[in-house]
């Protein structure tokens, strides 16, 4: 089993009670018209088979867990997402991942163009050592957007963030200044200024303290009315408080080389994995974490 | 959100239609490329620099040998005018004692920064070694001309040498490379892993016998590279050996004496009246590619033996 | 434990680690190695003040003013010199700072370690850092020679030699310092859609800029003091104009100091050690500013 989770960090969030919320949204069984699906996506580095066949859809305006102990693979198909895999040395996939039905891994795809329509948040907060107000116009101002007033793209991304409040007076001053919690938010602002379709998060809580990631949930419970967000995370509490659908992966030594490649194990709606999954090594996870 | 202005005139799948054709086509970057090329052309620069140095080398070496037989630079016989190799016994005695003073002193400061300096010490320690390597070497000459032949040499220890001997210039070439083994090794006693100290601690080892028994026969490779490296540079360096060794071929190991070097050579005739072409202007570079053959070799294997230390741990 | 069980205990490991520290062989092995440390710093004292007491008669406004002469000895001057080599720095910088840079960054933000051409340049840059500074002068001959320049002792050769000789060392330095910024803030860059170059223009070099600068200045420390690959173009030692462009024939401060030191004339040889003590000087300068700009600017991330 991975590392010791936090499931004291948050006594008074930690029921199951959460779980029904985010299920009374009703959706049907598996994504209809989804944003995007892996197909049978294998991802190797150097030699080490890392990721095994996953196939997953996520739908739209939709938040999707990924879980599982750490080394199961969960940031390996993240990153495969917006091809952020290209920059390891190493790295090679195969298999396919459909962006509205476009495979991002054929040849003729841009990874720039890709990047600029699936933004990605990190585990650890990666502020540019720049200005508040720089960081999120970064972004428009790479990749080219057409912005008519850029003050007014700032402010309607830290609003976005819910970070204006904040930093309004303070635009010009550092990034690293901020707290951690705010620089993260600062991240998703800097995300969204740039206006993407899919939001991936890596973890995205796991650098921040109790009250800071409950802002950040607040957050992207209200970003899911516009984006599509893909969540990495390995607080299962965090899963059952946001996500509409769990994938729950895990890892399998291999008989001959004993390296331990990733699969999913179970993809349901996130109040189906947590009362009633399918799989027993879902529910042992599950068990072993909720006691 | 209430502020939402009219920014943003691209596409933002966000709020829009599903299903609408989203552009991911590979977009021409002609300035992305053009960077690319130019920043890997100065890379390749790099080794369009060496074969230069060859080619610049070997073509007045193909003239000088058409004009001088190879006995007569391959001769050990200082009459001989063309004679190599009592330019290369003077390069060895200089080297030989720069080493002498070099090798144990470097490894010395090495070993006190890696194992007896704490972090703090260190980073001041460290630069005061290196200081030594920001003396330039025409400065180094002057000095051994100007202090260590006749008042260290002739006044205090009272040696019957004359105004340039192979001694002197071979003390300060020592002084010079001090940092060059020093930083080397230092690097190489750090990349020790700790558990073997303390595996050396836990039998009852003190310091000196841990750094003398664990940590020198564990940082040996790069100890060998360190010595090699700055073996290169005493081989390589001029002006100290131009101004104190002397400008008379002497085939002689007696350091006493005064001897023309590799480097001495070079920098004396290139300091005559030469014109280019004639044959004592090739034999510049009869001896220069002479002197980066040799020191090519010596590099290379330093290059190997840090790479089998950076393997080991 | 007892709070004084513990000391106890410490006391006797103390006590006994003490004494076998503390044995005539270690204090002698300590001692040789406080000597090996401070050898060099002797030194360096030693020929400082030698060289200073030598030349003390000659700090004087000529000796930085005027030009060198053979009818005044004890007026002589390093005009020529100091300009020159001011000179030859400035074109070195020119030429090695903005190649160098280029060739780090390919090699730290776009090279594939694996390809066999991309090592092919590692190794060699390792070798050319070692390569014998006055090989570097034959180089500049031959590649003045190509360009069809027969001029001896001119800006141009001096700095072309001087760049190549410096290039490896700032090569290694920018990429040391590129190295240093983060990977996190690269992804942060490409994730929001920027290209390599975009990266490493808008992110990664502004905070390269102080170890950039600090390699850059140490370079040209080295290039400032250098002598053989100069005498190999052919910079005579006595010049009595100013330098004027790149095809300006110029000496340097080190190449008059050599011509000096052989030289039997006591003013001759005061003069020189006067000139070894504004070479230091310079460097000095030099090195003292490339320490300020680290401690100032360097961001421990
Ligand atoms: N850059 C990399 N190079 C080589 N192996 C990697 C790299 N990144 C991850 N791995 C390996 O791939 C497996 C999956 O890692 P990862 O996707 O980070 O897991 P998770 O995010 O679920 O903890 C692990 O065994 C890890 O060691
Ligand atoms: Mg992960």
């Amino acid at each position: 089993m991975a590392s010791a989770t936090s499931s004291d960090t948050f006594p008074q969030m930690g029921s199951l009670g959460d779980v029904h919320m985010s299920a009374e949204r009703r959706l049907p069984d598996s994504p209809v018209n989804p944003v995007m699906e892996t197909r049978d996506l294998n991802v190797f580095y150097g030699d080490f088979h890392a990721v095994h066949d996953v196939n997953l859809a996520y739908g739209r305006h939709e938040i999707t867990a990924m879980i599982g102990p750490s080394g199961c693979g969960k940031s390996t198909v993240l990153r495969c997402l917006n091809r952020m895999n290209d920059l390891v040395a190493g790295a090679h996939v195969e298999g396919g991942v459909l962006y509205h039905g476009q495979d991002i891994y054929e040849k003729n795809v841009d990874p720039i163009a890709v990047r600029t329509q699936i933004g990605m948040v990190f585990q650890k907060p990666n502020p540019f050592p720049k200005s508040i107000y720089d960081n999120i116009a970064y972004g428009p101002r790479v990749t080219g957007m057409k912005v008519d007033n850029m003050d007014d793209l700032v402010e309607e991304a830290l609003r976005g963030a819910a970070l204006w409040d904040e930093v309004k007076d303070k635009l010009k001053q550092s990034a690293y200044g901020l707290s951690g919690g705010q620089q993260q938010r600062l991240c998703i602002a800097r995300t969204i200024a740039t206006k993407p379709d899919v939001i991936l998060m890596d973890e995205p809580c796991s650098a921040l303290d109790p009250i800071a990631t409950a802002r950040v949930e607040d957050l992207m419970l209200e970003l899911r009315n516009e984006y599509t967000i893909i969540v990495v995370t390995h607080n299962m509490q965090q899963a059952a408080r946001v996500s509409d659908r769990t994938a729950f992966f895990t890892a399998r030594p291999d008989e001959t080389t004993g390296n331990r490649t990733g699969l999913l194990v179970e993809y349901d709606l996130t109040s189906t994995i947590f009362s009633n999954p399918n799989d027993k090594r879902t529910e042992d996870y599950i068990s072993g974490r909720f006691g | 959100m209430s502020s939402t202005s009219s920014t943003g005139a691209g596409p933002s799948f966000g709020t829009g239609l599903p299903g609408a054709p989203i552009d991911l086509g590979r977009k021409a970057r002609p300035a992305e490329t053009a960077i690319k090329a130019v920043l890997f052309a100065s890379a390749m620069l790099s080794v369009a620099i060496t074969i230069g140095i060859l080619v610049a080398l070997i073509e007045p070496v193909v003239h000088f040998f058409a004009e001088v037989p190879f006995r007569e630079f391959f001769s050990f016989d200082e009459g001989t005018r063309f004679a190599v190799f009592p330019l290369i016994t003077a390069t060895m005695v200089t080297t030989v004692i720069a080493l002498l003073v070099a090798v144990p002193l470097g490894l010395g400061a090495a070993m006190y920064l890696s194992e007896y300096a704490s972090r703090r010490a260190r980073k001041i320690l460290k630069p005061t070694v290196e200081l030594l390597a920001g003396v330039p070497s025409v400065v180094y000459g002057f000095f051994a001309v100007m202090f260590v032949t006749p008042t260290l040499l002739q006044d205090i220890l009272g040696l019957g040498v004359g105004f340039t001997n192979a001694l002197a210039a071979g003390l300060v070439l020592g002084v010079m490379i001090i940092p060059t083994i020093a930083s080397l090794a230092e690097d190489a006693f750090s990349a020790v892993p700790q558990a073997l100290r303390q595996g050396s601690y836990a039998m009852g080892a003190n310091r000196m016998q841990t750094t003398l028994r664990v940590v020198l026969p564990a940082a040996l490779s790069g100890v060998a590279a360190a010595i090699v490296l700055g073996l290169s540079r005493a081989v390589g360096e001029t002006m100290i050996v131009a101004l104190a060794a002397g400008s008379q071929k002497n085939f002689s190991l007696n350091p006493l004496e005064g001897m023309q070097t590799m480097t001495g050579f070079m920098a004396t005739t290139a300091g005559g009246e030469n014109p280019v072409g004639s044959t004592s202007y090739n034999t510049l570079f009869a001896v220069g590619l002479t002197l980066f053959v040799i020191t090519f070799v010596i590099n290379m294997i330093s290059i190997a033996l840090v790479r089998r230390y950076r393997q080991a741990y | 434990m007892s709070i004084a069980a513990t000391t106890a205990r410490e006391t006797v490991q103390l006590a006994t680690g003490r004494s076998r520290e503390r044995s005539p062989g270690s204090l002698v092995f300590l001692g040789l190695l406080w000597f090996s440390l401070f050898f060099g710093v002797m030194v360096l004292v030693v020929l400082i003040a030698d060289t200073a007491i030598a030349g003390a008669g000659r700090f004087d406004a000529d000796l930085v003013t005027r030009y060198d002469s053979t009818l005044t000895p004890e007026r002589t001057g390093f005009r020529a010199g100091i300009l020159g080599s001011l000179w030859l720095m400035l074109f070195t910088a020119l030429m090695a700072v903005p190649l160098g840079i280029a060739a780090a960054v390919y090699l730290e933000e776009f090279a594939d370690s694996r390809r066999w051409y991309n090592r092919i340049i590692e190794v060699n840059l390792q070798n050319l850092a070692a390569v014998p500074s006055i090989v570097y002068g034959l180089l500049a001959v031959a590649v003045m020679a190509l360009i069809g320049i027969e001029r001896k002792g001119i800006v141009l050769g001096g700095a072309i030699a001087l760049a190549l000789l410096i290039l490896p060392v700032i090569i290694i330095t920018t990429r040391e310092a590129v190295r240093a910024v983060p990977e996190e803030i690269r992804q942060g860059s490409l994730a929001l859609g920027a290209t390599t170059w975009q990266t490493t223009w808008r992110q990664v070099l502004p905070s390269a800029v102080p170890g950039i600068a600090t390699g850059t200045i140490l370079g040209l420390s080295r290039a400032i003091g250098e002598a053989a690959p100069l005498l190999m173009l052919g910079l005579a030692s006595s010049v009595r104009f100013d330098p004027e462009g790149m095809m300006s024939p110029i000496t340097a401060l080190p190449i008059q100091i050599y011509g000096l030191s052989s030289s039997s004339q006591d003013a001759f040889q005061e003069a020189a050690s006067a000139a070894i003590i504004v070479l230091l000087v310079m460097i000095l300068g030099l090195n003292g500013l490339a320490i300020f700009i680290r401690n100032k600017f360097q961001r421990s991330w």
